[in-house]
């Protein structure tokens, strides 16, 4: 077993960070206190050629495999986790999805655009009444002549607000539960569609999320994606492909706090000493430390068996391992940041020091994604088959 | 031995309790979205008549003691930590500071504005280069003629952009560290005294924090507090109750996002139940109600050690408040906003405050780091 990364993967790492250095480093802050994103933020990574990492190069895309993909999430968030998390539904939750579920016209359309960062995309599942209990999902899909009429509501739609397409969950058959869900592709301009607000965060400030509201929102039968009430195979294995991606973004988070946090007890000096002197000090760097690379590898090694899996969900070995990886690495971040903040000390809790916005992004990602709590019931589903 | 509170600490309790429902939670959201001082609220506080809640009667005061000062903070705290911070700077480490160790001449002079609301009160001891080594601080006192002049600056002083009286600490005695510091009363009016900048945070948003600046700050001689040179006694046993003052804080942030998660918990209904009825999330309230109950033990014993005037014996209990309660506030509020799903990270629920509030906790009033050796040294004698 080699635990390095291949040159390739090394290559790619060094310079997207390099890059969200130098682009993003720059608005952070800004993005963060005033909750926007920049319109040149998505054409810019889609002139970097990471929008459509792992699509195919016929459709604009990298072809990469989705450990690149998880090497770019981590490298964006170690900057700004706002821009790797919108830039994750765009890449992973919607471009990926429709690269592997969508047929032959679907991908032509929609793939392009989504490649340099002309549309954006997002994946709207959630509901207000339906979070944890993904498949109690409400919004309903009639099928109307050559078109299906869409009536609900979706909430914390991440890019919501922004997106052109949208991978989209509803009830073609409410009698049928989980097999009566179909997943459509939704254009934002579909009449019907709309969003009715955009929600305030307390992190990943400058992600814009949204409420949509869909109201006989006509959809044109093309745009089921995938076979009509066979949704279910979408969904899940998307999550576990979703959880796998992720999973790299609080390791980011946690290897910015990490940096920050040996840099300022290097620097900061009390009772004549830099803090870092201090036995309690070092042992919060070495947990630090131990944790992330702990994080790293189940990290990688789950984004590379997704790859190898022929399929997730239930019943597979990649449904607990990326569970795992995602739980492990969110609930380590917060962890991180948390100590990160206490380390700063009183500098650690004002605005001007970037460690508090670290800490506050942190923890949406043992929330999104599937909670922690439904992580760890997954993988105890499949330890008890 | 179990502790109970007297008829009269109950009726507190349940005046402040009800204040805090009907007027302070309204205002919790907007003081913390602009970084608003809670005017209205130290107002009706005045009212209430809480403000000089250590001080004798004879000064504008309410005539009681460390208890009642928890229960305020305490009931204010469940509903906004930032009006909780102003109260417990003001009523704590300035008011009762004063009443402790001012001369006659001085809490007759201070002592009734401070009480009645006219003036408000902070205090000043941390610097940019003295934070946990709070006695290297560089504030200089030079006696000169009949006063001091003072030449420095403190930093993170709570109340800062707005106070009127503070309680300053500085060095009359370079060469002799610790013991050559000494407590000043500051009147904002002094010349050479001005505010430096106030400091936008990420959390206790409605409790302004500040910078002072003091340029050949002249400081009468009747202004200084206490003894000359003998402030670090004053310093110290000051932190001691607002240690505790601060453990009553914590406990009301971890008790009002458990009461948030709580009532959640039995209302949000997924795969057909209220969450409630599952076993991790009963399991985290569980753990949120035992902790809470610890936290309220420790704070009240080292509240009525303090009452019963015992300021050299409390100091492993008052340590032993501020750390446990400050990490139990952050895991109540961080597991608070787990229990509310995505709804925890949106603004239009309180949760995601109280864990932004509950983060200063564990750094202000001496880090956790630094309790944990203040602990180490009384237990190895």
């Amino acid at each position: 077993m080699d635990f390095n990364l291949s040159e390739e993967h090394r290559m790619l790492r060094d310079s997207v960070y390099n890059f969200a250095v130098k682009e993003f480093g720059p608005i952070a802050e800004e993005m963060d206190r005033e909750d926007i994103l920049p319109d040149w933020v998505f054409p810019r990574m889609g002139e970097l050629g990471i929008l459509g990492i792992t699509i195919p190069e016929e459709y604009g895309g990298a072809g990469s495999d989705l450990l690149s993909a998880v090497i770019a999430v981590e490298q964006l968030a170690r900057v700004s986790p706002s821009i790797a998390l919108s830039y994750g539904a765009h890449a992973n939750l919607c471009a990926n999805n429709i690269k592997n579920n969508a047929n032959e016209e679907q991908k032509n359309k929609y793939l392009p655009p989504l490649c340099t960062g002309e549309h954006i995309g997002a994946m709207a599942l959630t509901e207000p009444g339906a979070g944890s209990d993904a498949v109690g999902i409400q919004t309903t899909a009639v099928r109307d002549g050559d078109f299906y009429i869409l009536n609900g509501t979706k909430m914390f739609i991440t890019n919501g607000p922004v997106a052109n397409t949208f991978v989209l969950y509803a009830k073609t058959d409410k009698e049928k539960g989980a097999h009566g869900i179909t997943a459509f592709i939704i254009e934002k301009d579909f009449p019907g569609f709309s969003v009715s607000r955009k929600l305030e965060k307390v992190g990943h400030r400058g992600s814009p999320t949204a409420e949509l509201v869909l109201e006989d929102c006509r959809v044109p039968v093309e745009n089921v994606e995938g076979e009509v009430d066979k949704g279910i195979n979408v969904m899940m294995s998307g999550l576990d492909i979703e959880r796998a991606f992720f999973a790299g973004e609080p390791l980011g988070i946690a290897e910015a706090c990490f940096d920050l946090s040996v840099k300022f007890a290097k620097e900061r000096v009390q009772f004549g000493k830099p803090i870092a002197s201090f036995q309690l000090i070092q042992a919060k760097l070495a947990d630090m430390y131990t944790n992330i690379e702990a994080a790293r590898l189940l990290t990688y090694k789950a984004a590379i068996e997704a790859d190898k899996a022929e399929r997730g969900g239930s019943g597979t070995e990649i449904h607990k391992l990326a569970a795992a990886s995602i739980l492990f690495s969110a609930e380590m971040a917060t962890k991180v940041a948390l100590e990160a903040v206490q380390i700063h000390g009183g500098y650690g809790y004002m605005l001007e020091y970037p460690i508090q916005r670290f800490f506050r992004d942190a923890k949406l990602v043992e929330i999104g994604a599937g909670t922690s709590e439904i992580r760890r019931l997954i993988i105890a589903g499949e330890i008890l088959k | 031995m179990v502790f109970e509170l007297t008829d009269e600490q109950n009726m507190l309790r349940e005046t402040v309790r009800n204040f805090a429902e009907k007027e302070v939670a309204p205002l919790a959201y907007e003081i913390d979205r602009d970084e608003r001082f809670p005017i209205e609220s130290f107002k009706r506080l005045t009212e209430l008549g809480v403000l000089g809640i250590t001080v004798p009667v004879e000064y504008g005061g309410a005539g009681t003691g460390y208890v009642e000062m928890c229960i305020v903070t305490e009931e204010l705290a469940v509903v906004c930590g930032s009006t909780a911070a102003t109260y417990a700077d003001h009523a704590g480490l300035c008011i009762d500071n004063i009443r402790r160790n001012a001369s006659e001449a001085q809490k007759e002079k201070y002592l009734p504005p401070l009480c009645n609301g006219e003036k408000i009160g902070g205090l000043g001891m941390t610097e940019p280069s003295a934070g946990s080594d709070v006695m290297s601080m560089k504030l200089l006192a030079e006696k000169k003629g009949d006063g001091y002049i003072l030449n420095g600056t403190k930093t993170f002083v709570t109340n800062g952009p707005v106070g009127d009286i503070f309680v300053i600490y500085a060095k009359t005695e370079p060469e002799k560290g610790a013991r050559g510091v000494s407590a000043f009363i500051i009147e904002k009016e002094f010349s050479g005294f001005s505010r430096g900048k106030k400091f936008e945070k990420m959390g206790w948003r409605g409790s302004p924090t500040g910078e002072l600046i003091f340029e050949d700050c002249k400081v009468p001689k009747e202004n200084l507090l206490g003894e000359k040179n003998k402030g670090a006694h004053i310093l110290m046993s000051g932190l001691n109750t607002e240690r505790v003052g601060l453990g009553a804080m914590s406990l009301g942030l971890a008790r009002g996002a458990y009461e948030c998660a709580l009532k959640y918990a039995k209302e949000r209904i997924q795969f057909n139940k209220p969450i409630a009825a599952f076993q991790l999330i009963q399991a985290k309230l569980a753990d949120m109600a035992m902790e809470i109950e610890l936290s309220r033990l420790i704070t009240y014993e080292g509240a009525a050690m303090a009452d019963m005037g015992l300021h050299e014996e409390m100091n492993l209990i008052a340590s032993y408040a501020k750390l446990y309660t400050s990490e139990v506030a952050m895991r109540v509020t961080t597991e608070a906003v787990q229990v509310l799903g995505g709804y925890g990270y949106m603004k239009e629920f309180p949760v995601e405050r109280m864990m932004r509030d509950a983060k200063l906790q564990t750094i202000g009033g001496g880090t956790s780091e630094i309790q944990r050796l203040i602990i180490a040294r009384e237990i190895l004698g």
